[in-house]
């Protein structure tokens, strides 16, 4: 596998459009030909070594090419998007939509991840070792389907709207969400190992939610069915015992939604 | 020089004309179409060397919605509708984006490359016709007109129950010349109205609440007051029971309505040179059949309704329709029929926008997925195309999806292609649910249309309906020299080879707008001016003035002033008025 070490060059202003940054545009391109990719800033496209130095060649497919990230790339957004295979490695955090509509391959950040992480993902690996932002695996704004396979790791916590409007794909958050996680949802499962704040799995019609910590608000219109104890999800352990619920019928009659949230965090459900 | 050119040996469809497929030379000067071009004028014009390729008029759309408030509506609510389809700036072109529901701009980029150069909206509520006008000045390369919505006109309703038509009909001249339209439009008469209280009407002979009038008086009086009216294209209707399961046979019963309405097109405007009249003959124009033709009772024995519709038209001459085809995909419903988007919503669930537009009419919008996998789409779709294949005559057919409703204008080159390949159908019914097969009677057509024939559904029968035969439609002497040249040789034809066929409708080889070349192989190459047309009627100054005291009167109860009402000229590019000569 080659590797290609982008470097930040400089500090941002305005934030970049990097959606050339990921293995299948760089695959088969030497350091020269990758300095010359464009970028996009406002309403104009300036050569990829504007920002960054780079360091070595492209490998001759995308699957044999690794991208490592150096420098604080907060505000360059929609690094990786559309990738198919390959690697990348951003050592801090990045900006947003990073892995948006990634079709294969690995990313891994090691720092935060902004808003729109792994926005209607496809397949591949998305490792987030920090935080995330709101609208991670989530559908465009409109849109109904979001992430469709694939994988989305956050050890840290996430924001908002996680996974909305999700078809397929895992996400696992180690830490915390917000509002509205799993909203619209019509498949894959999403595994919250912290709290959530309200709203889990609003209008969601099939797919599966895991909440190991409390809900703060629950939402109305799921409905109690049994309790169960410790199961396996996607790979993912889960012990103690969970009350099992099932909607959200706010909206459809036969809604085939399934939430799992543990007993003990949540005693007045 | 502006406007010049000579496309020549090319094999030239045109319809008006009589001309059916031979290689002829096709001239234009100033924009216009002339018999020869002299030695020194061939010098300075441009040459399209056309040989092996297919020559027509230009592509005219007489029922799109591509302009006015519910398409940006549509536009506004659908954010998803845009990021992906995007179309960058040039030098020439200005960027746009938009899949089912595009920037204007992109709008009139993606018609020239498929070779339309004429594009009608079918639907505008008088009180935004000035937005609906500043929206279609910005359409670039297009001519273009609008029909104004007035199937549920308090103004009108009133009129015609008290059967009053002479102030009806002043009316509707005064309103056409106010609002710069173009023809009479009517969309579910009398059930929009009804929507305001969450109703509707169910039967041509059910009255409305309020007005006591039923849809067959509406249809009635307006049929009438647009002969009397002597307007360029019959009452454009939109039927009753849009989209309801067994809603086809209100559709037969609402054609027979006008069925003794003379047609009477008095336009005082130079005819191009055609073989055949150009003049229409008929005197109602139904909107999107398709969606018009279910037979059943619900959705679980809902069939195609089609065939019996098509053998009453197939028997009658005064009936002019058009398909409103879904091709599959994405698409964005919006439509004047506020309730019929409402049942949508309840079966769906999608986002949706509901209007009423203050004593004139109504309208809502819904994006929808036509799916192959569901029975009802994949019935939808063969029910389109029966619309145009199970009516013998073409000229008493229209290529339509009703863009955006049954999807977007750009996916005629696939309806235009199934029309004319019995093997694509055969390969799209393989794909499909079976209820396609099952519950239409289109597997068993093997009706393949022609060049010709297409020429006739896509330009000169449009262009004959809607009253713009006299300059577009032909490529007669006279006419607009808005030409469409396909890279598709005739004598090499092979409809089973239907790869080629939409691979050369996506993208024409020349599409001519006015003597100048706008696009080449999809790619626009310049944006000449463009002319907006519109209806000016007259009436005996007379009635107005009478009809004007009554108009004024109820104006009390207008969000905005009486003198706040008009569009004006500027509103407009090149405002081009076709005069009327009504109830003379």
């Amino acid at each position: 596998m080659s590797e290609v070490i982008l470097i930040l060059k400089r500090e941002i202003d305005i934030k970049l459009e990097a959606d050339a940054i990921t293995p299948d545009s760089f695959a088969g391109k030497n350091a020269g030909e990758i300095e010359n990719l464009p970028i996009w800033q406002g309403p104009k496209t300036y050569p990829l070594s504007d920002f960054f130095e780079v360091k070595g060649n492209g490998g001759s497919s995308a699957a044999e090419t690794l991208i490592r990230i150096k420098g604080d790339v907060t505000r360059v957004k929609r690094i990786g998007e559309g990738m198919s295979a390959g690697n990348i490695e951003i050592e801090g955090s990045t900006g947003m939509h990073v892995g948006s509509g990634m079709k294969g391959g690995e990313i891994l950040v090691s720092g935060d991840a902004d808003s729109w992480a792994g926005m209607e993902m496809l397949g591949g690996l998305l490792h987030i070792k920090g935080n995330a932002g709101d609208h991670v695996g989530c559908a465009y704004r409109g849109k109904w389907h979001g992430m469709k396979g694939g994988r989305i790791v956050i050890e840290g916590s996430a924001r908002h709207q996680l996974g909305g409007g999700m078809d397929g794909g895992e996400i696992l958050v180690e830490g915390n969400v917000e509002g509205f996680c799993g909203i619209r949802q019509n498949g894959g499962l999403i595994v919250v190992k912290g709290r959530a704040l309200r709203c889990v799995g609003a209008e969601m019609a099939a797919g599966t939610i895991v909440v190991g910590g409390a809900i703060e608000r629950f939402n109305p219109g799921f409905e109690y069915t049994g309790m169960v104890d410790g199961f396996t999800q996607g790979g993912v352990e889960l012990s103690g015992k969970f009350k099992k619920f099932t909607g959200d019928y706010a909206i459809s009659k036969r809604a085939k939604g399934v939430l799992y949230v543990a007993a003990d965090a949540n005693p007045e459900l | 020089m502006a406007g010049t050119i000579a496309i020549k040996n090319g094999y030239v469809f045109d319809p008006l004309n009589e001309i059916k497929g031979e290689i002829m030379d096709i001239f234009i000067r100033d924009g216009k179409v002339v018999k020869e071009l002299s030695a020194a004028e061939l010098k300075n014009a441009k040459v399209i060397d056309a040989s092996g390729m297919t020559v027509m008029p230009g592509g005219v759309d007489s029922h799109s919605h591509v302009a006015g408030a519910k398409v940006n509506a549509g536009r506004q609510m659908r954010p998803e509708d845009h990021y992906k389809a995007t179309l960058k700036k040039t030098s020439l072109t200005h960027s746009g984006s938009g899949y089912t529901v595009p920037s204007v701009y992109k709008q009139g980029y993606d018609y020239a490359a498929m070779g339309y150069t004429t594009v009608f909206e079918a639907a505008i509520p008088p009180i935004e016709a000035r937005h609906t006008h500043e929206e279609m000045k910005a359409t670039p390369l297009l001519d273009m007109g609008g029909y104004l919505v007035l199937g549920n006109n308090f103004f009108l309703m009133r009129y015609i129950r008290d059967g009053d038509i002479e102030k009806a009909a002043a009316y509707v001249a005064w309103m056409m010349k106010t609002h710069k339209t173009y023809g009479i439009k009517c969309v579910n008469p009398a059930g929009v109205e009804n929507w305001g209280w969450g109703k509707n009407v169910s039967s041509l002979d059910e009255a409305n609440i309020h007005f006591e009038i039923t849809p067959r008086e509406v249809i009635k009086g307006l049929a009438e007051i647009n002969e009397r009216l002597g307007m360029p294209m019959p009452l454009h209707l939109h039927a009753n029971n849009l989209g309801h399961p067994g809603c086809y046979a209100v559709t037969k019963d609402s054609l027979k309505i006008p069925a003794g309405v003379k047609p009477r097109q008095n336009l005082d405007v130079e005819w191009a040179e055609t073989k055949m009249d150009p003049s229409r003959d008929r005197s109602v124009y139904l909107t999107h059949l398709m969606f018009n033709s279910f037979a059943g009772t619900t959705w679980g024995d809902c069939e195609s309704g089609v065939k019996d519709i098509a053998d009453y038209i197939n028997n009658k001459d005064h009936v002019v329709i058009d398909s409103g085809c879904t091709p599959f995909g994405e698409a964005t419903v919006m439509t004047g029929d506020g309730p019929a988007i409402h049942d949508l919503y309840t079966l769906t669930g999608n986002k949706w926008s509901n209007t009423d537009v203050e004593m004139e009419c109504g309208s809502g919008v819904i994006p929808f997925t036509y799916l192959k996998s569901n029975p009802v789409h994949s019935l939808q779709w063969a029910m389109g195309l029966e619309c145009l294949l199970l009516i013998n005559d073409p000229w008493k057919t229209i290529m339509t999806t009703d863009s955006p409703n049954g999807g977007p204008f750009t996916k005629y080159p696939e309806v235009m292609t199934w029309l004319m390949s019995e093997a694509f159908r055969k390969q799209t019914f393989s794909e499909c649910h079976k209820w396609a097969n099952d519950r239409s009677e289109l597997g068993g057509v093997n009706r393949e249309l022609s060049l010709y024939d297409l020429a006739i559904l896509t330009r000169a029968n449009p262009a004959k309906t809607i009253g713009m035969a006299h300059r577009k439609g032909s490529l007669g002497v006279g006419a607009d020299g808005d030409v469409t040249v396909y890279n598709i040789n005739p004598q090499q034809l092979d409809p089973n080879n239907y790869e080629i066929l939409l691979r050369t409708f996506r993208k024409a080889e020349y599409t001519v707008k006015g003597g100048e070349i706008v696009a080449v192989k999809g790619e626009i190459v310049s944006v000449p001016e463009k002319r907006t047309y519109y209806s000016e009627v007259h009436v005996e100054d007379e009635r107005e003035k009478e009809m004007l005291a009554d108009v004024k009167e109820w104006f009390r109860y207008y969000t905005l002033g009486f003198a706040n009402y008009p569009t004006s000229e500027k509103y407009l590019e090149n405002p081009t008025p076709i005069k009327v000569n009504g109830e003379r």
